[in-house]
């Protein structure tokens, strides 16, 4: 028995079975990070001392090991967003979402590697140094959450949780050939969650099996009294949407995201799992998102606002690394140079210009308009289908150092992927086939607010009658 | 020579008498060890969220109301960026373009000042500046506050100090703040320029700050006006700045000459979520606001026919109004209770250095202690005594003064022996008053008061020493 090849929820039936034991499970695993990450570099933190699952939990998902993204807090653990601002600072609270996997009795093996505070589209800007594709070395494993990726990619865990604020889950998901879903705003509560862009920031999980996407997306989501955004929407048990029957399901493909820009292969894989869908008995026909092409600009603007706010408070002051200099303004400027990487400089000049009074109402209120145009013109396609597939990234990943000197090309990765968080609808990225290199592509499926029961329902059936999932990259095997 | 005026407008920031602290649930405390008030979430700690304490925003909109505004039902908070050691997020959540009142107004005297806005932010911490290295307490940080800017209507030091004590009285009286300066939880900036008589425009204006008092505030604008009023008759031109109140040399000193364009880059705080204040909240508000000062005041005068010094000496405290009229239940003679509460019972609270609201005594004894005067069963002296006793216990009056063995002697046969002992013991004082000195007498009854403990009516006491002199003689 390959127990790495196991999905989350047959790990914890064979642990209650007694065919395996929870210790074998966890050494296995850690077994093979000790192994493995020095290639990859998806870990920052292995834990030694492994907390043990809670046992009043029976939940499906009870013994099993999940892997955190290094920008969500774990008590009495070393968190750093990948920053050198934060290096050796120790969370002295769980973050909501923590609190309720560890009641929920998975085990949290370390934190995985990141863009800088979320930064980024390829695992690139990270005081670690890269993580690679497990796929490919010279590759980038996408971005922000790179680590959760590659880490599931590679069978370090069968389960992760990254962040998703302009496609820091689905992206990496798809380059590395796994599945990652973002939720809708406020299904997850963000508390514990270093803040990039507010408004558009959701925690969710990346698994291989649809299942246990389900699974643990139930397990952590909810409304939260210490999160104002997060909803009172009442979670429809998402495992019963686990079921192979999208027969009648109306799909738009927007003809806007398959243009000149997209890649060949991309376009290719994607087609071919479109026609899975129509096989199932799905309608699919064509559907226009005029607004698309304002996403990138509308959502650098607005998330990265947010984040030259929401990164003030590293100042050296209170914790985190501080610079001695000879006055105040000196503590601070020493400081932020130091401990920032050039990507978080960046935007955190975008964002203070935006918000700067005389350039406040050309961009920041600018892109808030634009952002409802486009909410509003997602909620108009959501009244006649109930879902949109798109492909999740317009090319396949590209290499270590490609895209790093060029942000915008950068950025623009993102481009399929940003709609969903500026109208904060739920998307999942399913790996649906490889380019002739043996690189991942990856398929996006975005649907209405709160209708993650959809998502799950249409990844199920995929998932019943292909194997894209399930391939496991040669080295890691 | 050119008459000037001067053009004053304040900015007041009071905190809230909230159990909890604005965005989490840290009590709300003052005078606690540093740093022992604190969580995750107002030590602005990577990943916390704010959660807005309900009780902040009713009682900012109980004060809006009290102060005329128009309510902004839709609530929206933005952040205030600007990086200062006290500010743990660098950032402070704040309201701006919504705030929760405005244009507004408060009466002071005959005058009406105008309200620009009230709204709701949260508190900073505090610095403590060693030798060598500074210190933060954030005990303080995410307090609610509450900022009520009027607009430049006042025009004089005087009515400045007028416009804070009715604001006070009137956050007291609504239960919204007891906005006691010395701790902090009222303060108060000024904004004074100055200008010609009569001309519409603004001066330059400079801004002062550190006043940490009523008083002060008064004699800041005071030496403000004064020194403005000198540069301009010299032709020397105001310079808009930031001044310091030197509380010790009595001067303002400048605190920053080139005014620094602050920008705050204020944007909607994406971490709260707005919401619209219901009509039944206004409402339920609104019923909160029992009885305002000015409303008070008129009805005392044209209830119980007090000076308006007194009238102001009684509401000056909701407690002590309200302990007047509960007296009056008992003993229905306003001027008299008035007299009582004005006189001896604020001094025995002053002297025992406590509140209205801390003492024991009820309003029925205290009834019953006045009529007790009135009816001569006790002295003045004696009722002054026993009212030490009586904030601090509960019991009744006629009771304590028989187990002291205080009732007044009022038999003239009882009081003879004594005042015969007198004329005996001094013959000088007697002496004295034959030769014409009044005084003396008084010495006398002093003698005799002393004896009885203060027991005998004094002017019972007089008369009979004077008769038992002259038959004497």
């Amino acid at each position: 028995m390959e127990i790495h090849k196991l999905s989350g929820w047959e790990i914890s039936q064979k642990i209650k079975n007694k065919e395996l034991t929870l210790n074998r499970v966890i050494s296995l695993f850690k077994e093979r990070i000790r192994r493995f990450n020095p290639q990859l570099n998806s870990l920052v933190s292995l834990f030694e001392d492994v907390e043990p699952p809670s046992s009043e939990s029976s939940s499906e998902l009870w013994g099993v090991p999940i892997l955190i993204k290094d920008n969500i807090c774990i008590k009495n653990r070393e968190i750093t967003c990948a920053s050198k601002i934060l290096k050796g600072f120790i969370s002295c609270y769980d973050a909501t979402v923590i609190e309720k996997i560890k009641k929920a009795g998975l085990v949290i093996l370390g934190t995985t590697n990141m863009d800088e505070f979320a930064f980024g589209s390829s695992c690139e800007n990270s005081c670690y140094g890269p993580t690679l594709n497990p796929y490919n070395k010279q590759y980038v494993p996408g971005g922000s959450s790179g680590g959760s990726a590659a880490g599931v990619s590679a069978g370090f865990s069968p389960l992760a949780l990254g962040s998703d604020t302009g496609g820091s889950i689905r992206q990496p998901a798809s380059f590395c050939g796994v599945v990652g879903f973002k939720p809708t705003y406020g299904r997850v509560s963000r508390y514990g969650l270093v803040a990039f862009g507010s408004s558009l920031d959701v925690i969710g999980p990346l698994a291989r099996d649809i299942r246990d996407v389900a699974y643990l997306l139930e397990i952590i989501s909810g409304w939260d009294a210490k999160d104002s955004t997060s909803s009172v929407q009442e979670k429809r048990p998402f495992s019963s949407a686990l079921e192979d029957n999208i027969k009648g399901l109306k799909i738009g493909l927007p003809k806007e995201y398959f243009v000149a820009g997209l890649n060949k292969e991309v376009e290719k894989n994607v087609k071919e799992a479109i026609k899975v869908f129509e096989s199932k008995g799905a309608y699919i026909s064509e559907i226009n998102l005029p607004h698309t092409e304002y996403a990138v600009p509308c959502y650098y603007i607005l998330s990265s606002s947010e984040a030259s706010s929401n990164l003030s408070r590293f100042d050296g002051i209170r914790y985190g690394a501080r610079k001695k200099a000879k006055d105040l303004i000196e503590v601070y400027k020493k400081t932020r140079r130091e401990g920032f990487g050039k990507e978080a400089k960046r935007r955190i000049m975008l964002g203070t210009f935006s918000l700067s009074s005389g350039y406040y109402e050309a961009y920041y209120l600018k892109a808030l308009k634009v952002r409802s145009l486009i909410k509003k013109e997602l909620q108009e396609v959501f009244r006649h289908y109930q879902a949109i597939i798109t492909p999740t990234s317009p090319t396949p990943p590209f290499q270590i150092g490609e895209r790093i000197e060029d942000p915008l090309s950068m950025y623009l990765s993102d481009i399929y992927t940003i709609p969903s968080n500026l109208s904060g609808i739920p998307s999942v990225s399913l790996p649906c086939g490889f380019t002739k290199e043996g690189l991942p592509v990856g398929l996006q499926i975005m649907a209405n607010h709160f209708s993650e029961d959809i998502l799950i329902r249409l990844s199920f059936s995929y998932q019943s009658v292909t194997n894209w999932h399930k391939i496991y990259p040669r080295e890691y095997d | 020579m050119i008459e000037l005026e001067a053009v004053i407008g304040l900015e007041v920031h009071v905190q809230l008498a909230t159990e909890s602290k604005m965005f989490c649930s840290c009590p709300n405390l003052f005078g606690q060890s540093p740093n022992s008030l604190i969580c995750p979430v107002c030590m602005g700690l990577p990943g916390v969220l704010p959660v807005l304490n309900k009780k902040a925003v009713e009682l900012g909109l109980r004060a809006a109301l009290a102060l005329n505004c128009r309510i902004k039902e839709k609530i929206i908070f933005e952040r205030k960026n600007y990086f200062y050691p006290d500010l743990p997020k660098n950032y402070q959540i704040s309201q701006y373009s919504n705030p929760l009142g405005e244009e507004g107004f408060l009466t002071v005297g005959s005058k009406k000042i105008r309200i620009k806005r009230v709204h709701l932010e949260e508190d900073a911490g505090k610095l403590i500046h060693k030798e060598k290295y500074s210190l933060v307490d954030l005990n303080r940080a995410g307090v609610p506050l509450m900022e009520i800017v009027s607009y430049p209507d006042i025009s004089s030091a005087q009515e400045a100090q007028d416009y804070l004590k009715e604001l006070k009285l009137i956050l007291q009286y609504i239960g919204v703040s007891t906005c006691d300066m010395e701790k902090g939880f009222l303060r108060c900036d000024a904004n004074i320029s100055l200008r010609e008589k009569g001309f519409p425009g603004l001066g330059t204006k400079t801004e002062l700050k550190n006043m940490n008092s009523f008083n002060q505030v008064r004699q800041a604008l005071e030496y403000e006006i004064k020194r403005q009023k000198k540069s301009i008759l010299q032709g020397e031109k105001i310079v808009q700045e930031t001044r310091l109140w030197d509380d010790n040399k009595r001067i303002t000193l400048t605190m920053r000459t080139k005014e620094e364009a602050h920008d705050y880059r204020y944007f909607p705080e994406p971490d709260l979520v707005s919401f619209v204040i219901s009509k039944q909240e206004i409402d339920r508000q609104k019923a909160l606001i029992k009885e305002l000062p000015s409303q008070k005041r008129k009805r005392f005068r044209e209830n119980y026919n007090l000076t308006d010094k007194d009238i102001e000496v009684i509401i000056s405290e909701l407690g002590l109004s309200n302990f007047f009229e509960e007296t009056l239940k008992y003993y229905n003679y306003p001027k008299k209770v008035c007299n009582w509460i004005t006189g001896p019972l604020l001094e025995a609270l002053n002297n025992k250095r406590v509140s209205i609201g801390e003492i024991k005594l009820r309003a029925i004894n205290f009834a019953e202690l006045i009529k007790m005067v009135e009816g001569k069963k006790i002295t003045n002296l004696v009722a002054k005594e026993l009212l030490g006793e009586l904030i601090e216990n509960d019991q009744s009056p006629q009771t304590l003064a028989e187990e002291r063995n205080l009732l007044s002697i009022s038999e003239k046969s009882e009081l003879l022996g004594l005042v015969r002992e007198a004329i005996n013991e001094n013959p000088k004082a007697v002496e004295d008053f034959l030769r014409g000195k009044d005084k003396a007498i008084m010495f006398l009854v002093g003698w005799v008061m002393r004896k009885t403990k203060g027991k005998a009516d004094p002017n019972i006491l007089k008369e009979l020493i004077e008769r038992q002199i002259k038959e004497a003689k």
